[in-house]
């Protein structure tokens, strides 16, 4: 018997959403074969089964929310007695240290797990005292020291909501409900440190109709926080402009038409914004940095990985496009259309989203003639596309016919100004208006 | 309760007075808790105090002088050869014994621990019927199973008399010619005693290597002197046939295949241990050991039967006497109310060879069997200033860590005092210490501790007093 424990998804990742199960109980499954399809903060990630053999029971149902460390699945592979195997990655080494006897018994015994343990969470003894005590899990304390280990300052910070991850405090009992008086004591700390903040508690909405609900889970949870740290810790100014396409739509539409089906062959107006945004870092350096608020210091970054952002129907994921700068139109085009793909199937891994220095929202696509976006914390900026429009504008004191897309930079005013912007996106504008000028400068 | 009544009672019954049930009774009885222990020796201290840990290292430690006299030979002393007084030796061990388990008896005195000599068996689920015993029977609230393990017999050696390893700690003689049965700890340990006092010692192995759950880069260096110390090492090996001849033993040894007689003074079996789960009564609890003998438990010591709990070699895990001392310290803990669990993040191990080897925590063949990436430091005592002053620079210390975060995975060590120097790894482990964390601590110089800083830095890239990696 075989009892597989939900293995560390990386990143910090300690739970994960069922999406689904490929097998159910009784049904026989090979080494290998897909298990679960689990969906976290980041991305969906299918898990295999590493073991074979028939399939005793599966836990959690779709939707429900399974930890990093419980038991998922137990198989049975004919080894007989339950045996817990240990996790492909994240080795539970305390529990499985050897005698030094070569007796036999004694090896075979020595690889058997408690049934539960506190899992790898690196924290000193007294702070694993202290957190059982407080009934506190480790797994969900936000940790400050190295190698995100958990302090005992941590645990007691949790306790009182007073972490620096105390938005995150609610997401260890998300399951369980959150009493009145708790959301009251977290208000009243947040409005302590934010001068005329005033978070009142919600009326009760079916007062005035009926009401659904539904949990906020995974990537819309991801969303909402990441929003609400960038608007709280981000000065945000816009710079809007307008860049005439015109040839560049018809250069693109003639290659697209030559190039159908072949790789790179979908050819979009996104991935020549990506490499006439790619010439933009290189010359401002600023707008492809992050403003280390503690250390106050400006982490400039020397390479360029341009996310885009990708409407999952789950919601919003901003997959990366890497080393931009290393690559030609058609090469980012391939990967747009690749990338593109997988986020709506909601395919994408938790690799395809590290690392971005830049975003860009092509919302225009969808319509609008304009957008402010919200940018992508911990980065500087982010572009918005808006829709491409036939417009009258003035060309040698003539009244005629442009393709013209809106932009607008979003940006952190800690780090660039004004002027910095109107450069940046006046090249930009000047560079996409001609096909040649991006074949030359880019 | 007094003491010869048929039938007591008791808050806590502790059965096994081992390292693990003894420091469960005085833990508990420090929390408040009336204890009652019982325990079938004569002596506390279960197989550490008694026939393991305790007199093995009396005994190592005394035959450890006659090589380091003999190694001073290099540096201008001449001791001659030790004069051996078998008498004496077994004296020194048997009073380092006794004095130990005194102590532990005085120990439980002083908390009002009750201890009553005899067999406990269960016989209901608040019920233990006596054997061997003043008291006939004891209900108690909550138990602890502490029995810990005994020694597994050989077939081949079925009726024969050979010597265990609790037999060979008595020194009954020295033979010239001993063959070793396994090659696990206790039989290097022992086949190392009996060769410092100058027995031939032919050592036979099932397995492929020697202490088969340590890292090999580590026990090649105890291989390495034991091949100068035994008289022949067979790995992959295994006595097929053993009878009694005139003057001692004809052992067949099967070597791939391959049968080959050999004689033997005397033959020593070290083939592990089994836990004591099968005569305490288990089945009338409907409590099932697994097919190694061990029971499962929570992490707070909980059988399935929650107010019956059990720690030590019979709970999954190495056999150790240190796992079950702090398992034991948990048990006492839960059952006062407190909340408690074994979340232990290493369990040291520790071999008395010459060199002596442990380790703690994530080793290299676990990291291997589960794929887990680590990055590795290895610093040899070659470049340690101490270890040249000791001239002892075969070993060497390891440490695992994780590649992203820098944590301490696992520490390895082989080399002299290692024993000693496992501890810091340990705590680094158990703290969730970095690379940092061990290379920025000032160790003592000149100290064969050091070992573990320079292991760290050479882990992190940055080593001194060896050359850096190639790039």
């Amino acid at each position: 018997m075989y009892e597989f424990i939900l293995p560390d998804l990386g990143e910090g990742i300690h739970e994960g959403e069922v999406l689904k199960w490929f097998v159910r109980p009784g049904d026989t499954i090979g080494e290998d074969d897909p298990l679960v399809e689990v969906e976290t903060d980041k991305a969906a990630v299918t898990i295999p089964s590493p073991r074979g053999g028939k399939v005793v029971s599966v836990q959690g149902k779709v939707g429900d929310t399974i930890n990093v460390g419980d038991v998922i699945a137990t198989i049975d592979d004919g080894s007989g007695a339950a045996a817990v195997a240990p996790p492909p990655r994240e080795a539970k080494a305390h529990t499985r240290v050897e005698t030094p006897a070569s007796c036999p018994v004694a090896e075979a015994a020595g690889m058997k797990v408690r049934p539960k343990t506190a899992g790898p969470v690196p924290a000193a003894p007294a702070t694993r005292r202290l957190a059982r005590e407080m009934g506190i899990d480790l797994k969900h304390v936000p940790p400050s020291g190295p190698a995100r280990r958990v302090t005992a300052d941590d645990v007691k910070n949790f306790a009182t909501g007073k972490s620096a991850g105390a938005a995150a405090a609610p997401r260890a009992e998300k399951t369980e409900k959150i009493d009145r008086q708790a959301e009251a004591e977290f208000a009243a700390h947040a409005a302590s440190a934010i001068p005329l903040l005033d978070i009142e508690p919600l009326p009760d909405f079916s007062e005035f109709g009926p009401v659904d609900k539904e949990q906020l889970r995974s990537i819309r949870r991801k969303v909402a926080r990441k929003m609400v740290t960038s608007m709280i810790l981000i000065p945000h100014v816009a710079h809007m402009d307008e860049a005439d396409v015109t040839e560049l739509e018809e250069f693109r539409k003639r290659e697209k038409q030559r190039r159908e089906g072949r790789p790179g062959g979908h050819l979009t107006l996104l991935a020549f914004v990506v490499k006439a945004v790619t010439a933009g870092l290189r010359a401002a350096p600023r707008f492809n940095a992050s403003l280390d608020p503690f250390k106050e210091e400006i982490i400039y970054k020397k390479y360029y990985n341009i996310g885009i952002a990708v409407d999952s129907g789950k919601g919003l994921v901003v997959p990366v496009i890497k080393e931009t700068d290393r690559k030609s139109i058609i090469d980012i085009a391939a990967n747009i259309e690749d990338l593109a793909t997988r986020g709506r199937e909601g395919k994408l891994e938790v690799a395809d989203m590290r690392g971005g220095t830049f975003t860009i929202t092509n919302v225009g696509v969808l319509g609008g003639t304009g957008m402010m976006p919200t940018i992508n914390y911990p980065e500087v900026a982010i572009l918005g596309m808006g829709g491409v429009q036939e417009k009258p504008v003035v060309r040698d004191g003539q009244i005629v016919i442009r393709k013209m897309l809106p932009l607008t930079l979003a940006f952190d005013h800690r780090i660039a100004d004004g002027a910095d912007a109107a450069r940046f996106v006046g090249e930009m504008v000047r560079q996409l208006s001609d096909p040649n000028l991006l074949l030359l400068e880019t | 309760m007094v003491m010869g009544s048929l039938a007591q009672e008791t808050e806590i019954a502790i059965i096994g007075g081992g390292p693990g049930g003894y420091v469960a009774a005085i833990r508990a009885a420090d929390l408040g808790r009336e204890v009652t222990l019982i325990e079938q020796r004569e002596q506390l201290g279960g197989v550490c105090l008694t026939e393991g840990c305790i007199p093995s290292k009396t005994l190592i430690n005394a035959v450890d002088l006659i090589y380091t006299a003999r190694q001073a030979k290099r540096f201008g002393l001449n001791f001659g050869e030790a004069q051996i007084e078998l008498d004496k030796l077994r004296q020194w061990t048997s009073s380092v014994v006794s004095v130990l388990t005194k102590g532990v008896a005085g120990l439980l005195k002083n908390r009002g621990v009750e201890v009553i000599k005899g067999r406990a068996r269960f016989t209901g689920p608040n019920e233990l019927a006596l054997e061997q015993s003043d008291v006939g029977s004891i209900k108690f609230r909550h138990a602890v199973i502490a029995t810990g393990s005994r020694i597994n017999e050989l077939p081949e050696a079925y009726d024969l008399p050979v010597w265990t390893s609790a037999d060979a700690l008595t020194l009954p003689e020295i033979p010239q010619r001993l063959l070793v049965v396994g090659g696990g700890y206790i039989g290097l340990e022992l086949g190392l005693v009996y060769a410092g006092l100058g027995s031939r010692v032919t050592m036979v192995q099932f397995f492929p290597h020697l202490l088969m759950g340590a890292d090999q880069d580590l026990v090649a260096v105890v291989v390495k002197n034991c091949e100068k110390r035994f008289e022949a090492i067979k790995v992959e090996s295994k006595v097929t046939g053993l009878e009694k001849s005139s003057s001692g033993f004809v052992a067949q040894i099967e070597h791939l295949g391959e049968t080959t007689r050999h004689e033997f003074d005397r033959v020593l079996v070290a083939v592990g241990r089994k836990p004591n789960t099968d005569t305490i009564g288990l089945d009338i609890l409907g409590l099932s050991p697994d097919n190694h003998g061990k029971l499962e438990v929570t992490e707070e010591g909980r059988t399935s039967i929650p107010h019956i709990y059990a720690i030590g070699d019979i709970t999954p895990g190495p056999m150790l006497a240190h796992k079950a001392s702090r398992e034991a310290k948990v048990v006492a803990e839960v059952i006062a109310e407190q909340k408690s669990g074994f979340d232990n993040r290493a369990i040291p191990a520790v071999v008395f060879t010459d060199p002596e080897l442990a380790w703690a925590g994530l080793t290299e063949v676990e990291a291997e069997k589960t794929g887990r990436k680590v990055q590795i430091g290895r610093f040899p005592l070659t470049a340690l200033g101490r270890a040249r002053t000791m001239g002892r620079t075969d070993g060497m210390v390891k440490i695992i860590s994780d590649p992203e975060t820098k944590l301490v995975l696992g520490v390895g060590m082989v080399g002299p005092h290692v024993s000693e120097l496992i501890a810091e790894g340990t705590l680094a482990i158990e703290m969730g210490a970095t690379l940092e964390d061990l290379m920025v601590t000032i160790h003592p110089h000149p100290t064969l501790s050091e070992a573990i800083m320079e292991a760290a830095e050479v882990a992190a890239g940055q080593p001194v007093h060896i050359n850096p990696a190639r790039k």
